[in-house]
């Protein structure tokens, strides 16, 4: 057998082993430790350069904020983008974990759409004058914070998981036509939230000084949702087969 | 490092996304171990999996 054909057999064993909830529970023990540990380096790498970083000309310290309020921000619609690749995986693959996935991603990503809404705010007062305007950009992300709590009450709401996961993923993939409005909705209106600085034609505008700590920070948060979602995929198969094994006893009580 | 005539607002960002932070980790941490004490408990009322193995193994 060729080489390249021997490693894409193996490239799809592994896929298909991840598809296996046990062996993916053998994995996640592996590598969480791991996952955290890293997290937690960069994490304070990425703090120590926010309080490093110089005060901006027009911000002063507040551009502190941005730190904290970027990677929340994209991370707020990174996750739902992962949701909605979840929701393909559960109506077309039907893949095992995909909705188990779809379910652990949602209260991280309205945790983490909470923190853009709120640190946006304490940012907006004193830049903007204001704590809250209903331009485009914070509506739209508002928007998506209440599509994650619609998202996590469907399937509290809901017992059977399996009856569940078609309906969220449903939802998601409706939800994800939110997730362009959102990016380019400072393009499309005339908001008061800035327009795109780091991810635009052009390359970023922003100064060295504060895009390096403002990637670290990305960075660190983006391993640290992976770190949280792996952790909560974990419980969420533990979750189902307590399920499970309590309507075994159940019938057993009842045979 | 001054944090300028703003810090309480700057305080406030980093101390809220910490305690959030700190609030999903718990959280998962404390459900983690719920479920896997459920886990122990049906097993010790003698329910096993149709595969025979153990319920509260992980690995």
């Amino acid at each position: 057998m060729p080489a390249a054909t021997a490693a894409i057999i193996r490239d799809a064993m592994t896929l298909i082993d991840l598809a296996n909830p046990t062996r993916f529970l053998t994995l996640t023990a592996r590598i969480l430790p791991w996952l955290a540990a890293a997290t937690a380096i960069l994490l304070l790498i990425g703090l120590y350069q926010s309080a490093m970083a110089p005060d901006d000309y027009q911000q002063g310290a507040t551009v502190k904020i941005m730190f904290i309020h970027v990677p929340n921000a994209w991370l707020s619609m990174f996750v739902w983008g992962v949701m909605s690749l979840a929701a393909l995986g559960t109506l077309v693959w039907r893949h095992p974990l995909a909705d188990v996935a779809a379910k652990a991603a949602a209260p991280i990503g309205a945790a983490f759409t909470f923190l853009a809404l709120v640190t946006g705010s304490l940012w907006g007062r004193p830049m903007w004058g204001t704590y809250w305007e209903w331009d485009a950009r914070l509506t739209s992300v508002l928007i998506l914070f209440l599509m994650y709590l619609g998202l996590i009450a469907l399937w509290r709401a809901v017992e059977d998981p399996s009856r569940a996961a078609r309906a969220a993923a449903i939802l998601t993939l409706v939800g994800a036509i939110n997730l362009p409005i959102i990016k380019f909705s400072v393009d499309w209106w005339n908001t008061l939230h800035q327009p795109a600085s780091v991810m635009r034609m052009g390359g970023p505008s922003l100064d060295r000084a504060f895009l390096i700590p403002l990637l670290v920070m990305a960075i660190a948060f983006s391993l640290l949702f992976l770190t949280l979602h792996l952790a909560a995929m974990r419980n969420e198969i533990l979750r189902r087969r307590v399920r499970s094994l309590q309507l075994m006893q159940a019938s057993q009580r009842s045979a | 490092m001054s944090l300028g005539p703003y810090a309480s607002f700057i305080v406030i960002s980093y101390a809220l996304v910490t305690v959030v932070v700190l609030i999903l980790i718990i959280w998962i941490a404390v459900d983690y171990r719920r479920q896997r004490a459920r886990l122990r408990e049906l097993e010790a009322s003698g329910v096993t999996r149709r595969s025979g193995r153990s319920a509260a193994e992980i690995r």
